[in-house]
């Protein structure tokens, strides 16, 4: 019996894969939905915004990729590497083969190219900040096409994570940073209107059948600042996807259409409250008082009803937080620490243990002075607005008077980065990094995001040296299971001083088409298309116009 | 004009309804226009609460009804400011002509170039902080009224220059009559008719910038409602089709703009 030929082999091959697939899935197709402001720039390493962000994520080609759903590093561009015992030296071992958007091969060159501009000071690169441990230059070798050996000055903690933020570029293509090795590259673009982003033709990647990836042909995205246009456009099927949908917005689309709306668990951002610590800051010495003792603040902790906030003032897409890290952060979050608690009562046992007194309903300290502050917030942001409210209400309970000012976002930080002339704040963290190490500027008591008081020359109180201690020796720490006890030291003291008053952490809530299958959301960004070399576009969406 | 007149009667009387509701909001409300229903969050109208509740689960009836107070009783006081600015500084003005008159109408063309908004938005951010919600309020209107002058000013200025080359301001001239009595018996008088009708033409444009402000979350701060804070629920337009009492507040406001609009001197009348 004669074998079948060649090309009758790869008919029942290709034959044998598309009943394999989902019944509706197809390859090719564009996969369409927004950016919330215009992207400042399409060279991967300037990168500084969202938009920007976005467009890394879906063109650039790095060493080593997060995986954003497991949370592990993973092969990319590199297929192993390995860091030194002193974790100044990381070596990297290059698929072979690989060439960029436009026909250019990949080698160790470009490794060592993109180092370089990546690290000179000339260039300003946000993302080499990270990689600037001390002074002293970066040296890069490579001894083979395909290995690069990349040192630094000194030990840098995280090191391979930083990669994934690394888009490689290339040191020989004349299209300079338009020529990428992710699975896009930029085909057009309009200001203020879209993005264009055509399938890269030499992506790496394929599937476990050997198809080449993506599966998608082009991703439109359309610069569109407006939410409730966004939503509108989603649910008129103009749109596939919504990265990030606000609490009311994703209730709203829950109730029209449950199929679309994917809750991905809770986000790594926060709310927070702190006090004005600050020596510098205009307010009476008895605030300043009241601010730096840890019974207030522990008492303010636990006199807010979390729970509450979670539920009114995010439809219950959201958890109380507990510390500096979110329970999502799988491998940094310390599991250890105590639930948040709502006791009233138990908050005010500890003001009168700290020396304050109720008088008719009115909290008073020491010197007969009533305890009330004022909680500033930035204007128009609705949920933040609620939670002071709701915050007003929970303190008046314990006889404190909360009042709330919202200023304009230029004015608030004047006031909570130079004048220090607040009482107390609430803003928001933007966690992007899962690393405790992307926190430095937070918790050392010299940076200056060490909001409660920022750029101290030294310590002003014991357990702040012993925080700035800490994250010194795990930033330089051998192991990861070194750093991790470290760090849940500094999230035990945080969780003691509560120099923030962590709130709530909302979750990361999506909006995906029917017609989209593949989509997996997850917490980490980019939350709804992190797998968009494996997204594939069905028939037309099933949300259709609006109901 | 017997028809214009009941519409005028009827009009006072629904402004003079909902201002003593405003005025006597602690009596009529039957809660805190701050407490929070929590358990009943953006609830219906029914016998608790007869407007429903907003997304705190605070009364909106009773923020309301505060909010008319705020909103309706310093909105005037910023206006009577307004006018009375515009009133000496547009009368002196037109009057005594020369340096004087070119000095003011410059600064009144000097403060109308001065976008209101940034200029609200940087006095509101050098006010101290510690400063209670009502004070916050009335600051917010003292300065509504402080900027608000220059446009009247301009319509006083032009009738008194008028006035002033009148005949009977030369015959009074002529017979001997002081300066001061003549603005006194002469200029004011004939002045009174278009103060009056600056004033109640500021007042609903007094409610609305207030009402802008508010929507900017710059106005009236938390808790303290006023109509502009209370307009801010309308900006989820899927979340009012669902809830349409949350209108509430902007058909009052509606009501109250048409109100003063109508009670105001028609044209024939004021000339």
């Amino acid at each position: 019996m004669p074998s079948p030929s060649p090309l009758k082999k790869k008919l029942v091959l290709i034959s044998l894969l598309a009943f394999a697939l989902p019944a509706r899935a197809q390859t090719g197709g564009e996969l369409h939905f927004c950016l919330r402001g215009e992207p400042k720039t399409f060279n991967p390493i300037l990168v500084d915004d969202d938009a920007s962000e976005n467009i890394r994520y879906l063109t650039g080609g790095v060493l080593i990729r997060l995986n954003r759903q497991s949370q592990a590093l993973g092969p990319a561009l590199a297929t192993s590497w390995s860091v030194s015992h002193d974790r100044r030296t990381i070596t990297f071992h290059l698929r072979k083969g690989i060439h960029f958007s436009d026909g250019t091969p990949f080698t160790s060159e470009d490794v060592a190219y993109t180092m370089r501009l990546l690290m000179d000071p000339e260039t300003h690169s946000p993302t080499g900040d990270a990689f600037r441990s001390s002074e002293g230059a970066v040296q890069v070798q490579t001894p083979a096409a395909d290995v690069a050996v990349i040192t630094f000055p000194a030990p840098i903690a995280g090191l391979e994570r930083l990669f994934d933020q690394v888009a490689i570029l290339s040191a020989h293509s004349p299209k300079k940073e338009m020529a990428v090795l992710g699975p896009f590259y930029v085909a057009d673009y309009k200001a203020g209107s879209y993005v264009l982003l055509h399938k890269n033709p030499n992506y790496w990647k394929h599937d476990a059948q050997g198809q080449a990836l993506p599966y998608i042909d082009s991703v439109r995205l359309d610069i569109q600042r407006n939410r409730d246009i966004e939503l509108l456009r989603f649910r008129r099927g103009e749109l596939q996807l919504i990265n990030r949908l606000e609490a009311e917005q994703f209730e709203r689309l829950q109730h029209d259409n449950p199929a679309v709306t994917r809750n991905a668990g809770t986000g790594l951002d926060a709310e927070e409250l702190w006090f004005n610590q600050s020596p510098a800051a205009p307010l009476p010495e008895y605030k300043k008082a009241w601010f730096s003792t840890k019974e207030f603040r522990k008492a303010i902790s636990l006199a807010i009803n979390r729970a509450d906030l979670c539920r009114i003032v995010y439809a219950g897409y959201a958890k109380p937080a507990y510390g500096p890290v979110s329970p999502s952060n799988h491998f940094w979050f310390n599991a250890s620490l105590e639930d948040p608690k709502y006791d009233p009562q138990v908050a005010l046992n500890l003001l009168t243990q700290a020396g304050f007194r109720l008088d008719n309903d009115t909290l008073k300290d020491r010197a007969g002075n009533r305890v009330e502050f004022t909680i500033v917030t930035n204007s128009g942001n609705a949920a933040r607005e609620k939670i002071a409210a709701m915050i007003q209400q929970d303190l008046s309970q314990v006889g404190i008077k909360v009042n709330v000012v919202t200023l304009d976002f230029p004015s608030l930080i004047e006031r909570i980065t130079r004048t220090f002339d607040y009482d107390a704040c609430i803003l928001g963290l933007v966690n992007t990094d899962l690393d405790p190490s992307g926190q430095m500027n937070v918790w050392l008591s010299s940076g200056e995001n060490h909001q409660w008081n920022p750029s101290q020359k030294t310590p002003a109180t014991a357990w702040e040296a012993e925080i700035d201690k800490l994250m010194r020796e795990q930033a330089t720490a051998a192991t990861e299971k070194e750093r991790k006890g470290k760090f849940d030291r500094v999230q035990q003291i945080v969780a003691e001083q509560q120099p923030f008053i962590y709130l709530i952490n909302k979750d990361v809530l999506v909006a995906v088409s029917s017609n989209v299958v593949g989509a997996a959301p997850v917490v980490l960004n980019p939350a709804g298309f992190w797998n968009v070399d494996i997204l594939r576009l069905g028939p037309a969406s099933e949300f259709g116009v609006q109901k | 004009m017997r028809t214009r007149r009941r519409l005028r009667a009827v009009c006072v009387a629904v402004l003079c309804v909902i201002f003593v509701v405003g005025l006597f909001a602690g009596t009529v409300s039957p809660y805190s226009y701050s407490k929070q229903f929590r358990e009943r969050p953006n609830a219906a109208p029914s016998s608790s609460h007869l407007l429903g509740t907003d997304s705190l689960g605070r009364d909106l009836f009773a923020r309301l009804i505060y909010g008319t107070r705020v909103s309706l009783l310093l909105a005037p006081a910023a206006a009577l400011l307004a006018t009375l600015i515009a009133g000496l500084l547009g009368g002196f003005a037109g009057f005594m002509g020369g340096w004087c008159e070119k000095l003011i109408l410059s600064a009144a063309d000097l403060s109308m170039a001065l976008p209101l908004l940034f200029v609200l938005l940087a006095l509101r951010a050098v006010l101290p902080l510690d400063i209670p919600p009502i004070l916050s309020v009335i600051a917010t209107f003292i300065l509504l009224g402080l900027l608000g002058w220059p446009s009247s000013l301009r319509v006083v200025w032009a009738a008194t220059k008028n006035l002033k080359n009148s005949d009977f301001l030369l015959l009074a001239r002529a017979t001997g009559c002081t300066r001061w009595r003549m603005i006194a018996r002469h200029v004011l008088p004939n002045l009174r008719p278009i103060l009056l009708a600056q004033f109640w033409i500021s007042i609903p444009v007094f409610v609305l910038t207030e009402a802008t402000l508010s929507m900017l979350g710059l106005g009236v701060t938390e808790p303290l409602p006023s109509w502009g804070n209370l307009l801010r629920g309308l900006e989820d337009i899927s979340g009012v089709s669902a809830n349409p009492w949350r209108l509430s507040p902007l058909i009052l406001l509606v009501l109250v703009v048409i109100c003063f609009q109508l009670i105001l001197p028609a044209q024939e009348e004021t000339a």
